[in-house]
């Protein structure tokens, strides 16, 4: 007899639910597999209701965050054997709305990002026919990882602060702001800043880090978060003490 | 019935369809584009390209070098007049991103750095470490996010193009949230969707990768050209199908057998030098590669595996540091899914189904012969790739041609009166269809999972690396009988809510279509060239196919193929030669 594992995923419809439950599927357990294998091998042979997004299964196209025994995981990267014998409870991303099962509404998020301005900006722009912008391996060093961002959405799932605060822009959003500023070809760093600092929600992030912490991709957004306030703390102090020339 | 109307509509929001996008709104800024994609566009499978994008930047290197790199490489199979606009336009793409911010490495000077690739005879492949697809999309799409002309139907699925009066205006689609099925309707339309690895079983393709571009082009008339050549990439992880890249062996990797040996050398690949040499050995073209496999696992040389045979990269030799700053990704994947770390132990590798070279036939500005169509990056065929593909230049392709489609549809969308009402009859036909087949559907018997898994295992018997006429032939009966029984489908699900159940259905339904092209442009295929090697005619014939096959769908549903004579302009077929003489790669 094969070994199974049992896993407990959330389902929801908003057409039959008033609110989410818990369904147990069995499945074989197979010390390879992901807990992307198992979802799909329900999908497959047992239910084909069962909702979820995925796509790469290669841990870079960011579609199949999920929880996983109540942690922010990508599921095509977390192995059952990680958690067997016991169950593995799935559920959606904790502090989005559900649409159905396990896929959550990523619009809130789409917006934020894009009101940051995440594309290079330059007071003028060089003709391609003039060749690159110079880069030398130490600038690109400077925001290089914070370019790794894959949108995942794990950092929302376990941020604190967006849970009570969805005006937040949160970890990645924040992160991928700093991604240009610190990009020795960018030169938009002062308008982004203007967003950044309309919402005071920023203030309420502690040093905890969550996010960084459960980043799959090893992106600091705490990091960002912290040096952005710094560069607040520092032109709300040069405007208090410079009123008519402080920049 | 619901009708949003565009000018020009981009079909997938891939690395094409988001360079289309802004080449639409840089020839014509008045003109209201938009991207309807099935996932948020920052999901597309242009994430997953690791390696790198060819374009000359350097100097020692010329344009012509490049050309007969592509052309030798594709086997004489590719129009040369699309080569030469290729490699010209490839570099100008490639800095415009630069432009856009993409974090391309770099020299220490600052200047952008190259690495040598596959089947490449001077170092031209721009790279951003190993994760170059990531970071080339991550930058279209937020650099998209400046353009307000540009509108998004994010996770939107694409059922059918809607045709009238000769000429491609809209496509009925369904918003994935809600169920809602919709005319949107516009005056070009441009597919980006992408391949269709989906086919196969084992592959280093995304799941959404179901050839659906290819299957909508297919019933709305336009042909699909050169379906027969499907590219296996010589290094798979064995299991998930995860690729390691090309990348891997330009840094110096081998690839060894059970002995140790690099076998590469018993196969007119050149001799063994410890350091990469340009169009030899393991920095030989992907096509050989896979067919040196499939011959070392004959001479009982291969490893054998869990999941089959493999052979070994060994990358043990260039150091924890270089593997670090070069190709950090193959590390995290062979730890994270091998439990393996290169920079100590050897990686398992086999063969993989990995890019089609073949799709919806275009002409050099993505224009098919459908009035109103038009189409880009790895779901057409232009053709640079002829029968097989180099290494890192569908990136360069996707950038290339994604610019000269939208550029083409948006000069012929500026001419077009808006779309007539009669396309709105056949949307509302579309939902019926899709209600009475699928949605409202009871008393089906057939499960899309099961007849996919027959299908992938046919295409994998008869279409593999090596082919032959007698098993194609039943792999096309087998398929007309797959045919039939999707008619007969049922679903688990008839939610309007989020239903994957019903996306997973329409996929089969295109992938078959795709399927059955391939075989059939096979089948009629009767020599060998690149990724297409019959057993029963196993040398190439230029006589007869030096031809893209051009396959249509009959009034019976049925493939029907013709051929189109390859453009020539100035490098006559020749022999490809790989091995020699030895001119190092690494050596900067």
């Amino acid at each position: 007899m094969a070994e199974t594992i049992k896993l407990e995923v959330a389902r929801y419809s908003p057409e039959r639910d008033a609110a989410p439950r818990l369904e147990t599927f069995e499945v074989p357990y197979r010390k390879d597999w992901v807990v992307l294998d198992a979802l799909n091998y329900i999908k497959d042979k047992a239910d084909g209701s069962l909702t979820y997004r995925w796509s790469c299964r290669m841990g870079i196209c960011g579609s199949c965050g999920m929880m996983v025994n109540g942690e922010p995981k990508l599921t095509c990267a977390t192995f059952l054997a990680d958690y067997a014998p016991a169950p593995v409870r799935v559920e959606p991303l904790r502090n989005f709305p559900v649409i159905r099962d396990l896929v959550i509404a990523m619009t809130d998020f789409m917006q934020k990002l894009q009101r940051m301005k995440p594309w290079l900006i330059r007071k003028e722009e060089k003709p391609v026919s003039e060749g690159e912008y110079l880069q030398t391996p130490e600038q690109l060093d400077l925001y290089k990882q914070y370019s790794m961002c894959i949108n995942c959405m794990l950092c929302y799932a376990a941020c604190p602060v967006y849970g009570l605060d969805p005006f937040f822009s949160g970890p990645a959003a924040i992160a991928l702001a700093q991604r240009y500023n610190l990009d020795s070809r960018d030169q938009g760093a002062k308008e982004r800043f203007t967003t950044l600092s309309q919402h005071e929600g920023i203030w309420g992030c502690t040093f905890v880090g969550e996010c960084t912490e459960v980043c799959p991709k090893h992106v600091d957004p705490a990091g960002a978060i912290q040096q952005y306030k710094l560069t607040a703390a520092t032109q709300w102090f040069k405007s208090m003490l410079l009123p008519w020339g402080g920049k | 019935m619901d009708v949003t109307n565009h000018d020009v509509l981009l079909v997938g929001g891939g690395g094409a369809g988001l360079r289309a996008a802004i080449a639409v709104s840089e020839v014509n800024s008045k003109l209201n584009v938009a991207v309807v994609s099935k996932v948020y566009p920052m999901r597309s499978h242009t994430v997953s390209a690791e390696g790198g994008a060819a374009g000359v930047i350097k100097s020692g290197d010329s344009l012509d070098e490049h050309a007969y790199d592509t052309i030798s490489g594709a086997d004489w199979l590719c129009d040369q007049d699309a080569v030469e606009a290729f490699v010209k336009e490839a570099p100008e793409e490639l800095l415009r991103l630069e432009h856009w911010g993409c974090p391309w490495s770099r020299e220490p000077d600052g200047h952008i750095a190259v690495r040598a690739f596959g089947g490449m005879k001077k170092m031209r492949t721009w790279f951003a470490a190993d994760k170059t697809g990531f970071h080339m999309l991550h930058t279209l799409f937020q650099t998209t996010l400046k353009y307000s002309a540009i509108a998004r139907y994010d996770e939107w699925f694409v059922t059918k193009l809607l045709v009238d009066d000769g000429r491609v205006q809209g496509v009925v689609a369904i918003e994935l949230a809600t169920g809602k099925i919709q005319a949107i309707t516009a005056k070009a339309v441009i597919l980006c969707t992408g391949g269709c690895g989906r086919v196969f079983p084992f592959t280093t393709n995304a799941s959404i990768k179901t050839g659906d571009g290819m299957a909508l082009a297919y019933r709305a008339g336009a042909p699909l050209k050169d379906m027969e050549f499907i590219q296996y990439h010589p290094t798979g992880l064995p299991f998930t199908g995860i690729l390691i890249t090309e990348a891997a062996r330009s840094e110096g990797g081998y690839l060894v057998n059970k002995d140790g040996y690099r076998y590469l050398q018993d196969y007119n690949l050149g001799t063994p030098q410890p350091k990469p040499v340009f169009r030899s050995m393991e920095l030989g073209p992907r096509d050989r590669l896979s067919q040196a496999f499939v011959k070392e696992h004959e001479k009982g040389r291969t490893i054998a595996g869990p999941y089959g045979p493999v052979v070994h990269l060994d990358l043990r030799h260039l150091g924890e540091k270089l593997i670090n700053t070069n190709l950090p990704f193959v590390r995290e994947l062979c730890l994270k899914y091998q439990n393996i770390d290169p920079v100590k132990e050897l990686v398992p590798v086999r063969p993989v189904i990995h890019y089609m070279m073949g799709g919806v036939s275009t002409d050099i500005h993505g224009a098919t012969p459908l009035a109103g169509l038009y189409a880009a990056g790895e779901v057409a065929c232009v053709s640079i790739n002829g029968a097989n593909r180099l290494g890192s230049n569908s990136l360069p392709e996707l950038l290339v041609f994604g610019a000269r489609a939208g550029a083409a549809a948006a000069q012929f969308a500026s001419l077009q009166e808006a779309p007539g009402t009669a396309i709105l009859a056949q949307a509302i036909d579309e939902q019926h269809r899709l209600e009475e087949n699928f949605l409202c559907k009871s008393g089906g018997r057939e499960r899309a999972s099961t007849l996919r898994e027959e299908m992938q295992h046919i295409m994998e018997d008869c279409a593999g690396i090596y082919r032959n006429g007698p098993a194609l032939a039943a792999a096309q009966q087998n398929l007309h009988k797959l045919q039939e029984r999707s008619a007969n489908l049922a679903l688990d699900d008839h939610s309007f809510t989020f239903n994957t159940d019903l996306t997973t259905a329409l996929e089969l339904t295109f992938m078959l279509e795709v399927a059955e092209s391939m075989v059939a442009s096979a089948l009629q295929r009767t020599e060998s060239r690149g990724a297409h090697q019959r057993t029963d005619f196993p040398a190439r014939n230029d006589e007869k196919f030096l031809a893209h096959s051009l396959v249509s769908r009959a009034a019976d549903g049925r493939p029907r193929v013709d051929y189109l004579p390859v453009k020539i302009t100035r490098w006559p077929p020749g022999e490809r030669v790989y091995g020699q003489p030895a001119q190092k790669a690494g050596a900067n």
